[in-house]
């Protein structure tokens, strides 16, 4: 790491290094998730996408790299990982509008088939080695490497901060984002007008998933940059977390993601200046500060303000 | 609740769940070729690996042991309309508060009595745990089932640091572990089963316990009427923020309570193999018993060969261990699309009674 050279100046760069790198994925799915709410259903399987989408992205960018090249093939791998994102948010969007049938359960359900599915099919694909996304040099004016190093941004991450204020602005200025938002705030107005609740909710959700398993490929392709069962360690999970801490609002999305890579880093930060203790407690950050979150900003007496009316209510 | 007026419910309760569990085992059976395996081939090594002799099945009672545990800590609250799912985390919780008071009780006392602490710290700890999460239920409205999730990397995290650190024997080199409890003070085998630990009788005591108490006691009925209109149960003047602590603590106690069965019968020491996903499936093996605690039971044990079957399947067919996953998972989605069944089906339906015209006419 960067850290060794700088001594305890490396700890900030690092952090900063992590933020930049690792925020992607959190800002992929939290987007996804941020779509999916708002047309009133909740996808907690998004973990189950980003794994499907990383393993499909590695594997694709792997086999088809001797055809079309490896400066093309990672983004057919992109492709793929959107696709099959799409695919299994297609199974939850139809389960989870069947009467009866809660959308939470039938989340953690995905989880386990996404998961499962994904190091199935995966095995093949732990070893080889596919080419990886391109990135740009952000931090090219400087001479120090480790500045060069900790602002190399990926092409994939500045797609994500251009899809923030794009979906802000289909929420709030299109007619489809219109129906998206009457469907998730009060289905019955949204009937009235002559909207397909299911429709809606169905391209909603299948667009979610589809953005949720880029995710998945920026994790397999860039960083960490290889495909292993460990790859995604609950970042899929914090979607629902980082979107109710986000308030339904994709640019809020973007710096919830942001906060969120950068908790990720510390714990490795500090291992890089040779501060062990507590590595594992640190490792636990995101997921303490999603808790933290939520205590501070629930209440039992109110609906948190921005919460799209219909989310968390049966059809 | 077999009684005759309601026998058709009964028979639908137990049929759509089987149906559910038949028909995956065909999609898993597609999802197989589609593999290029032969299902029937993997249908078999499952069934001999899972029930095929006495030894295997022995195997299977020793993995559903957990199982029956965990999958009550999703079970009983989910009789007040919470949906929990932080049993790894409960399990994990208890087997580090089991693993310190079975090291600290070193020589001290006889192997009953540790055991017994073990267990009440397992107990505790797990109970702690989800408590925590009903409390911010109730207190602070956190969405339950997100935050028992969290509190499951949590936990983990936790175990890591703890064996890592703190609770490290030093001459585990590759795997860091805490030191091992006696082998005096862990759980014994079952006289009758010599492969089994008590850990089983442990699971379906706890079972029975839940089903009584939820079934056949005020408390279980005070809780069951506030899962089903939680509003009415406020107006009535039923506590329901006791309740849901309630609740809650005996469902990580459960959990809690597998950890000390892992840590005191199998791994007799704390490390990160505690964390085998029990609780995970537990939540697959509620909901396929509808939240029954006797049925969950035997669901556990169906539910310990699937998994006893994992290493079997890639070792004779050379399948990835993550295979006994995608059947868990094609399970959990049609067991849930299952729910959408009921009440659909006209042989499980009361036939409706012939009414007199005029009465008829009154009443309509």
């Amino acid at each position: 790491m960067a850290t060794e050279a700088l001594g305890w100046w490396g700890v900030p760069l690092a952090i900063v290094a992590g933020t930049l790198r690792g925020s992607a994925p959190f800002l992929f799915v939290s987007l996804g998730e941020c779509l999916t709410e708002k047309s009133g259903k909740i996808n907690l399987g998004l973990e189950g996408n980003l794994l499907m989408g990383a393993m499909s992205a590695y594997a694709v960018a792997y086999l088809a790299q001797g055809t079309v090249g490896s400066a093309v093939s990672p983004w057919l791998g992109v492709l793929a990982a959107g696709l099959a994102g799409m695919l299994l948010a297609f199974i939850h969007a139809w389960l989870s509008q069947q009467p009866k049938v809660n959308d939470v359960a039938v989340g953690i359900a995905m989880i386990i088939f996404g998961s499962g599915l994904a190091f199935f099919l995966g095995k093949p694909f732990i070893q080889p080695s596919a080419p990886a996304l391109p990135s740009i040099g952000l931090g090219d004016w400087s001479s120090i490497p480790q500045i060069q190093q900790t602002f190399r941004i990926n092409l994939l991450f500045v797609l994500g901060i251009a899809i923030a204020p794009l979906m802000n602005w289909f929420f709030k200025a299109t007619r489809w984002g219109l129906f998206v938002r009457a469907v998730g705030d009060n289905p019955e107005a949204a009937l009235a007008m002559g909207i397909s609740i299911k429709k809606v909710r169905m391209l909603c959700i299948m667009a979610g998933g589809f953005l949720a398993g880029i995710g998945g490929a920026y994790l397999s392709l860039y960083y960490p940059g290889s495909w292993s069962e460990r790859i995604s360690s609950g970042q899929g999970l914090m979607a629902v977390a980082l979107v109710i801490f986000a308030r339904w609002n994709p640019i809020q999305c973007l710096w919830a993601s942001m906060l969120f890579g950068g908790a990720q880093s510390i714990g490795p930060a500090l291992q890089g200046v040779g501060i062990d203790t507590g590595y594992y407690l640190f490792n636990a950050a995101p997921y303490v500060l999603t808790l933290l979150i939520m205590i501070l900003t629930c209440s039992p007496k109110r609906t948190i303000s921005g919460a799209p009316g219909a989310l968390g209510t049966l059809n | 609740m077999f009684t005759v007026g309601n026998w058709r419910k009964t028979l639908e309760a137990i049929c759509i769940p089987i149906a559910a569990l038949l028909f995956s085992l065909v999609l898993f059976g597609v999802f197989c070729f589609a593999a290029g395996a032969n299902p029937f081939e993997v249908y078999g090594a499952i069934y001999q690996a899972a029930f095929g002799s006495w030894s295997s099945f022995q195997n299977s009672l020793i993995r559903a042991a957990p199982l029956m545990l965990t999958s009550l800590c999703t079970a009983l609250p989910a009789r007040l309309g919470l949906v929990i799912i932080g049993n790894e985390g409960a399990l994990v919780i208890g087997g580090i508060a089991a693993t310190i008071v079975g090291l600290s009780a070193i020589n001290q006392a006889p192997a009953t009595i540790t055991q017994a602490l073990m267990a009440i710290a397992g107990m505790f700890g797990g109970g702690i745990w989800i408590g925590i999460v009903g409390a911010l239920r109730h207190y602070r409205g956190v969405n339950e089932t997100i935050s028992s999730l969290l509190m499951n990397y949590i936990a983990i995290a936790l175990l890591n640091h703890l064996v890592g650190g703190p609770m490290r024997d030093p001459s585990s080199l590759n795997k860091p572990s805490s030191y091992a409890i006696p082998d005096l003070d862990r759980l014994g085998t079952i006289p009758f089963l010599p492969r089994v630990h008590y850990g089983l009788i442990y699971g379906i005591i706890a079972c029975v316990i839940a089903y009584f108490l939820i079934q056949r006691t005020t408390f279980g009925f005070a809780a069951r009427t506030a899962g089903g209109n939680i509003k009415a149960a406020r107006i009535a003047g039923l506590p329901v923020g006791q309740l849901t602590l309630a609740i809650c603590f005996l469902a990580g106690s459960c959990a809690g309570l597998a950890g000390m069965v892992e840590i005191a019968a199998v791994h007799g020491r704390a490390n990160e193999s505690l964390n085998a996903n029990y609780g995970y499936s537990g939540i697959l093996v509620a909901f396929v018993a509808r939240n029954n605690p006797i049925a969950a039971g035997l669901i556990a044990i169906l539910f310990g060969g699937i998994l006893a079957s994992g290493s079997i399947l890639q070792r004779r067919l050379d399948l990835p261990d993550a295979t006994v996953y995608v059947l868990q998972g094609l399970v959990f989605l049609v067991v849930l699309y299952s729910e959408s069944l009921y009440g659909r089906f006209k042989i499980f339906k009361e036939p409706e009674p012939k009414m007199p015209v005029s009465s008829a006419v009154q009443g309509g």
